[in-house]
């Protein structure tokens, strides 16, 4: 069946949807926010299901997950890894920092203004 | 190991009841579902302690010095409680639980939409017991809102011989219960079976009506605890009818058929043709007007001596103190359950009453859910009702023409 079962998954019921903030931005905001708690949570649980196969298979225990201490080139990989989520995940606050560097102006401005020049 | 005695967790998605008719849940499905149960639980436990402290700190001291007294009615709680920031956010997380619980059923049940109309299909063909009637005009109850913000409703029917309505109900009624129906989500249907037989137990009801059946989850145990009773299961929702006969017939169950029917039209049926007529948190997906036509035809055809039952979340009387009749008003006006206020302020008896039954032949009783105790041990924590969604209900009945007095009916567990 060619059916976008993703965007179908997602839709709308029918009956108007209460505002709990005053501005919808954060009602949008807190959607995504609470889904991308709901997928780590899903990801911890397929990690956990990693860990408890192998040791369950002998290959490694917890004891040793728990006991783990990365090398100096192993650690800085790991932190990498942690730098790049952290600057995906703050990429707005970023942007905004370098905002407040910036002279920008205004579509309608720029607009105004290209239409001079 | 955290203590099992404070921490009270839900059982794991896992010891849901498969039977063959049900979507098959991957390792991240299963997981979604764990998360949600568990949030769910925590929204009405640890963090729902939260709104009646906020009423009792801020709120209630807030209206009274306004207004000079205590709020008089339920909605004077809700429209104060809707202006705390406390309440505006749980009661967010809760709106958005619950609408991810059911975008997580239905990507789930989507994503293998044709194997389901399948295997449907298979045991659903050339079958007796499931009788379509394309008269049957979809209520302006039904049409007018997606109750607990299920896209589509029970009716939608995104393909030919969709199931995915029933099969995403089924798959989710755990999740929004936090596992306190049981197994096979049909701890309603086993409580009310169980109370007739303990209670009743020479009472053998030849013909049973279970009315707004959606996928026959509460007609399922109480046609195994009556094998050689006829179950006639009714619903206006094709795709929920298709899903839930293919259900019945997946977990062995034969002695029920699945009919498109309203319950405002009974005609098909004979006067005093039915030993009992069910329902099972049904009535407030309805509508006043509705459920006076309805109840006028359940009394219609039931036999003299025939048993009448509702189960429902409990009635707000003067009793229930406001803030708790606010607190389960939620699903009301942010779970689209648009009916559920209106319906437990109403006066069932009298309901009752104008359809035949008289006020002595009327009983109300307490249920609790049953689940096997073996998978759900009981809540270790009972006292943090999830007030609105718990599996404690309670039971509106009449025996048609006598039988056992009102008061002396037991509770239903």
């Amino acid at each position: 069946m060619p059916v976008d079962y993703m965007t179908l998954a997602n839709a709308k019921s029918r009956g108007k949807r209460p505002q709990y903030f005053e501005d919808p931005a954060t009602e949008r905001l807190l959607s995504m926010l609470l889904t991308t708690v709901q997928e780590l949570a899903v990801t911890r649980e397929r990690l956990d299901t990693i860990e408890r196969l192998l040791e369950n298979k002998g290959t490694l225990s917890k004891a040793e997950i728990e006991a783990f201490e990365p090398n100096r080139d192993e650690g800085y990989e790991r932190g990498l890894a942690h730098r790049d989520l952290i600057s995906r995940v703050t990429r707005a606050v970023q942007q905004e920092v370098e905002g407040m560097r910036m002279d920008d102006k205004a579509p309608d401005e720029l607009a105004e203004e290209f239409s001079k020049e | 190991m955290a203590d099992e005695k404070v921490i009270d967790i839900p059982p794991a998605y896992t010891v849901v009841g498969k039977h063959d008719m049900m979507a098959k849940a991957n390792h991240d499905e299963t997981a979604r579902f764990n998360y949600l149960v568990n949030m769910n639980k925590y929204l009405s436990s640890v963090l729902g302690a939260g709104n009646k402290l906020a009423y009792d700190t801020r709120v209630l001291p807030a209206f009274e010095k306004t207004h000079g007294r205590q709020p008089n009615h339920r909605h004077e709680i809700r429209r104060a409680m809707m202006l705390d920031p406390y309440h505006r956010l749980w009661s967010a997380m809760r709106r958005n639980t619950m609408e991810q619980r059911q975008q997580a059923g239905r990507s789930l049940v989507l994503r293998q939409i044709d194997e389901l109309v399948e295997k449907a299909k298979s045991y659903n063909e050339g079958a007796e017991t499931l009788v379509f009637d394309d008269s049957v005009e979809l209520p302006r109850y039904v049409a007018g809102v997606d109750h607990h913000c299920m896209p589509g409703s029970y009716h939608t029917e995104l393909f030919d011989e969709d199931v995915s309505a029933g099969a995403n109900y089924d798959a989710g009624l755990f999740v929004t219960t936090g596992g306190a129906l049981g197994a096979y989500a049909d701890g309603g249907g086993q409580a009310v079976a169980r109370w007739a037989r303990n209670e009743h137990p020479d009472w053998q009801p030849k013909r049973i009506l279970d009315i707004g059946a959606t996928i026959g989850h509460n007609a399922v145990p109480i046609a195994q605890a009556y094998p050689d009773a006829e179950v006639v299961a009714i619903d206006v929702s094709k795709p929920v009818l298709r899903y839930g006969h293919a259900r019945a017939k997946a977990l062995g169950v034969d002695n029920i058929s699945f009919v498109q029917m309203s319950a405002e039209d009974l005609s098909k049926f004979e006067d005093n043709s039915f030993d009992w007529v069910q329902t099972t948190m049904f009535l407030h997906e309805t509508s006043n007007a509705s459920m006076r036509r309805m109840m006028a035809e359940f009394h219609r055809v039931l036999k003299p001596g025939g048993l009448m039952l509702h189960i429902e979340q409990p009635q707000y009387d003067d009793e229930m103190p406001l803030y708790e009749q606010f607190i389960r008003d939620w699903d009301a006006f942010n779970n689209n359950e648009p009916f559920w206020s209106k319906l437990h302020e109403l006066d069932l008896d009298e309901v009752f009453a104008d359809a035949g039954f008289s006020h002595n032949e009327c009983f109300h009783t307490g249920v609790r859910a049953w689940a096997d105790p073996e998978i759900f041990p009981p809540s270790q924590t009972g006292d943090e009702e999830d007030h609105g969604r718990a599996a404690v209900w309670h039971a509106l009945g009449a025996w048609k023409e006598g039988a056992p007095a009102a008061s002396k009916e037991k509770e239903v567990a």
